[in-house]
């Protein structure tokens, strides 16, 4: 068991950031705001989680303006649907120790 | 902070996001009825109003006495009760599923509503630009069925974006206006059945499914 959870992803420890993952797998690409409604949280504390997914290339950003407003939209990578799926998976093995 | 707690929690928690955010799931079961009563009711008043002389059961009288002087009359009734109907529908639809959605604590008006909404207006606009050019060649008698395909379309392309049994009623739309386009003299009828008793079927189902039971 112990030995499992040493194994756990870093990025996906924050709810905020597992949140984040789950919004991208299934959309093509998501805004600021779309994901700040969605996950109920603050601009700085999203966007920290965002920047640590960014760097760890488990998500693109992609800056454009709507007018004169700038625009920021979010898009998962390859990399990031790998993790995504791996942790998927380690919560299946969790779960199934957990019921032995 | 904010760490994350059991498997079975985070399970949880991913699938909600993903549902919420990929699918429009305030859409409420009671919209479908209370629209589908409303076309009934708009539709039994065109009926009767067209002296209720089986002329909706005849093909032949239908093509003889449905002529241009005949409707011209009854031109400005049949309109009115039909955008009163689309009016009334449209309202009690939004009603019921903005009260579901409070009910869910989400907002009513998000990316997902918008990406319903557009992808079931693109058949939408085509299928009543093509009403407009089937009026514009004296073709009324299709114009029943033309509504009740481009609509059965335009339910399957929003399907995407929300609840699954969407597609299943976009399909029988689209049976339907295909047997009333076969059926020329029963436009009426199939399109009370269509708008009517479909979205009160299918609106009874996702009440079922996903309203009644929960807390």
């Amino acid at each position: 068991m112990k030995e499992i959870i040493s194994k756990l992803n870093k990025q996906f420890e924050s709810r905020i950031r597992l949140g984040i993952m789950s919004v991208l797998m299934v959309n093509e690409s998501v805004d600021f705001n779309t994901l700040k409604e969605l996950l109920d949280t603050t601009d700085g504390n999203l966007a920290s989680h965002l920047y640590a997914l960014e760097r760890n290339s488990l998500l693109e950003v992609r800056k454009q303006f709507v007018g004169r407003k700038p625009n920021t939209r979010y898009k998962i990578t390859e990399s990031g649907r790998f993790s995504f799926r791996e942790h998927l998976n380690y919560l299946e093995k969790l779960m199934k120790n957990q019921f032995k | 902070m904010e760490q994350n707690q059991e498997p079975i929690q985070q399970i949880n928690e991913i699938r909600n996001l993903m549902e919420r955010s990929s699918r429009f799931i305030s859409l409420s079961g009671l919209s479908g009825i209370s629209a589908g009563i409303i076309a009934l009711i708009g539709a039994g008043v065109a009926f009767f109003y067209l002296d209720f002389d089986q002329r909706y059961f005849d093909i032949n009288r239908y093509f003889t006495e449905m002529s241009y002087q005949k409707l011209g009359s009854s031109w400005l009734f049949i309109t009115t009760d039909a955008i009163i109907v689309l009016a009334l529908a449209l309202f009690s639809g939004i009603y019921f599923t903005t009260l579901k959605a409070r009910k869910q604590g989400l907002k009513v008006w998000d990316n997902t509503a918008r990406r319903m909404v557009i992808n079931l207006f693109i058949p939408l606009t085509a299928g009543g630009v093509f009403c407009l050019i089937l009026l514009y060649h004296h073709l009324v008698f299709l114009m029943a069925p033309a509504t009740l395909i481009f609509y059965g379309l335009a339910l399957i392309n929003a399907s995407k974006y929300t609840y699954h049994e969407i597609r299943v009623l976009g399909i029988s739309e689209i049976i339907l206006g295909l047997m009333a386009s076969w059926l020329v003299g029963y436009g009426l009828l199939f399109w009370a059945v269509g708008f009517g008793v479909m979205h009160i079927f299918y609106g009874m189902m996702m009440f079922f499914r996903y309203e009644s039971v929960r807390k």
